[in-house]
């Protein structure tokens, strides 16, 4: 799917002028993160849990080649098949290879964000293949024709009145005079709906939340029991995963899950979490007869043993979206691609190319919160600078800021002229304030003034009042 | 060069400092000795404590808990709750041998036996183990409880003996290790916390979502 993230100034404009989406961020950040602060207050273990799934991942990635090697002879050993794609097109004609040699016309999906990153629906679309989406959130979006805007909620910039017109035009089998104004009655409907994809489908496409070295097992963590339905009903299960999925083992993969969901949905443990390795055994009397993983590289080979290799222990939890301002004012489809928020914002360059993202990295206030609850301590207001400078560098930024920051950089090495610059222009913004602390008009800022007034300074610096103090 | 080859070529390029030998050595010294991580305080205790906060743990989360004495209790009590559900007094069960062997007749249930069909209402698992600490239901596939019975029915009653309420996740994959063989799984094991749910409009929280409306968990003491 094509990025829009270098049309990120327009795109946020969209989303603050849309009166819907702002109803529907309006409770969507706060709830979130109270959830994860009860959960996390809960628990006295959790900062060091943290620490130690930072310590699990960072031992994986520097040792990525032979943990993905001593995965793959466990899936076969338990009788499943791995297919490796370095590229989204790989991936996605290896899918359709197996979906066609099993005859497949209904795939089920759970959710998972790589099938997004692929797009996957659409190609299978294209080839004569109906996926249904089975996650309420993805069939939301999908019935939608939309992208996720969250990585664990992807309707939350929905309202419900939005999801009963939709229904109303997708399921038009039902009585048009049935009432649908509550949301239970919504989500009842969905169940039904889909339920009957389960028993129709010929194969059934989950995501990973982790690969384990140790057992060959796929995991997948979920609530609504979508996912166990779409990988244990269908002939076939294919999971899609990228490389950085790995854990090494049973033990690696419980520490994780203890920050993941707290993380995420502000639960001790989501209510499904499932292990699945290989297809059903003889005698079995339900699951897939058959058991694929394909594995996507994708651009994240890329950022191994650079600076920017810490963003691949992100386990997808959302925290850094639910606590980001910038995030929460304009929700999940301005950052234009797959991954919103300041992971988004850090993962999309790095996949998409910089040139294509070049707004992302300054679509944050540098506040710091992401990664203060960040569960895989991913230091993310650091990578976005890597990428500024990336920007800088690479001559992708407007003349005007260039020679605004070439400027400001000639006065902050000349520590006099600074303080002298300084205070001119307190006092004589102070002035123009005429003692109602706040200005209508900044000259040369006038995109920020466009939205709110300027906060007119008291007639000092910080410098010369600490001076004072001094005295 | 297969794709195969050549991604792990390329990870190995970005991530060897030509110590392949030592790092080769270290993954496989950590996944024979899979050493536990930092296990929380939570559910470690005596077997009166495992119970509390499992029970606690496990209605925090919308399941519903009772206990009973005596394992021949179980019909009676799955009855029951079918009852108090107003639910016909139908089960699917699968081959376990502990299932197998209790007295159904006791609950005057009609009990069929095999994977879940489209049809049925209720099922009865026995639990491969419980988890204290978040209030888990682990169950593994196979004949004698099959995966569809956990998902497909509305109601989910569960039968778990006091004996394997275990502190941790960490004490269950030992019991499967033992079970199974080191490295060796089932194809699915489930961990199960509640009933089916989600928040996915406005952030409701609304059960059942596509699985189960209702747990039901009969520990056996």
């Amino acid at each position: 799917m094509e990025a829009s993230a270098a049309t990120f100034p327009a795109n946020v404009i969209k989303a603050l002028a849309d009166s819907q989406l702002q109803y529907a961020m309006t409770e969507t950040g706060p709830r979130f993160q109270t959830k994860r602060s009860v959960a996390r207050d809960a628990l006295p273990e959790f900062d060091a849990l943290r620490d130690q799934s930072r310590d699990i991942k960072n031992h994986v990635l520097d040792h990525l080649d032979i943990y993905l090697e001593r995965y793959e002879a466990k899936v076969q050993a338990s009788g499943g098949h791995v297919h490796w794609a370095a590229t989204a097109e790989e991936a996605r004609a290896q899918i359709l290879e197996i979906c066609r040699k099993a005859n497949a016309r209904v795939v089920t999906k759970g959710k998972s964000m790589i099938s997004e990153e692929i797009d996957l629906n659409h190609h299978l679309e294209a080839n004569g293949i109906q996926p249904v989406e089975t996650d309420l959130g993805e069939y939301l979006i999908q019935i939608r024709n939309e992208r996720p805007s969250h990585i664990i909620a992807p309707a939350v910039h929905l309202t419900r009145d939005q999801v009963e017109a939709d229904f109303r035009k997708a399921h038009t089998h039902l009585d048009p005079n049935r009432d649908l104004t509550e949301i239970p009655a919504l989500v009842e409907e969905a169940r039904t709906v889909l339920r009957q994809k389960y028993f129709e489908a010929d194969a059934g496409v989950t995501g990973a939340n982790f690969l384990i070295a140790e057992t060959g097992t796929s995991i997948i963590v979920t609530n609504e029991g979508n996912g166990d339905l779409t990988q244990t009903l269908p002939k076939v299960h294919i999971v899609i995963a990228s490389i950085e999925k790995i854990v090494p083992t049973l033990e690696d993969a419980a520490t994780i899950l203890r920050v993941l969901a707290r993380s995420a949905t502000g639960q001790d443990f989501s209510n499904y979490t499932t292990l699945s390795t290989g297809p059903r055994r003889d005698g079995d009397p339900d699951g897939p007869e058959e058991y694929h993983v394909v594995i996507l590289d994708n651009g994240r080979s890329n950022v191994l043993g650079t600076e920017f290799q810490d963003m691949l222990r992100c386990i997808r939890c959302g925290a850094c979206l639910n606590h980001c301002p910038v995030y929460n004012a304009v929700g999940g489809h301005a950052y234009g691609w797959v991954y919103p928020g300041p992971i988004g914002s850090v993962v999309t360059p790095a996949l998409v190319g910089i040139e294509n993202a070049k707004h992302l990295p300054n679509a944050s206030t540098f506040c710091g919160r992401c990664e203060e609850v960040c569960p895989m301590r991913i230091p993310l207001p650091k990578m976005l600078r890597h990428w500024r400078e990336k920007e800088f560098e690479r001559h992708l930024q407007p003349a005007s800021i260039r020679w605004g920051l070439r400027f400001w950089a000639f006065a902050a090495k000349r520590p006099k002229l600074y303080q002298f610059g300084t205070r001119i222009a307190a006092r004589v913004l102070a002035n123009m304030g005429h003692g109602k602390g706040r200005l209508r008009n900044v000259p040369l800022a006038s995109g920020w003034t466009k939205y709110r007034d300027f906060p007119a300074p008291q007639g000092k610096t910080f410098q010369q009042m600490w001076k004072e103090r001094a005295k | 060069m297969s794709s195969r080859d050549a991604m792990l070529a390329r990870i190995r390029s970005k991530v060897s400092k030509g110590n392949d030998e030592a790092r080769r050595a270290a993954v496989d010294a950590h996944l024979a000795s899979h050493p536990r991580n930092l296990i929380p305080a939570r559910g470690i205790g005596d077997d009166e404590h495992r119970l509390r906060v499992f029970t606690e743990m496990m209605q925090a989360v919308g399941g519903s808990v009772e206990v009973v004495n005596d394992i021949n209790d179980v019909p009676h009590a799955a009855a029951d709750y079918l009852r108090n559900s107003n639910l016909p007094a139908q089960l699917r069960r699968g081959q376990d041998a502990v299932l197998a062997k209790l007295p159904w007749h006791r609950g005057t249930l009609e009990i069929a036996v095999g994977r879940a069909e489209e049809s049925d209402r209720a099922s009865i698992t026995r639990a491969f183990a419980g988890v204290a600490e978040s209030g888990t239901i682990i169950q593994t596939s196979g004949q004698d409880n099959p995966t569809t019975l956990n998902f497909l029915p509305e109601v989910h009653i569960v039968v778990l003996e006091a004996a394997n309420i275990f502190a941790s996740y960490e004490e269950a994959w030992s019991k499967l290790r033992g079970q199974f063989g080191e490295g060796t799984m089932p194809r699915t094991v489930n961990m199960i916390s509640g009933p089916s749910r989600t928040g996915d409009i406005e952030q409701t929280i609304v059960r059942p979502a596509h699985g189960p409306k209702n747990m039901h968990v009969i520990i056996v003491r």
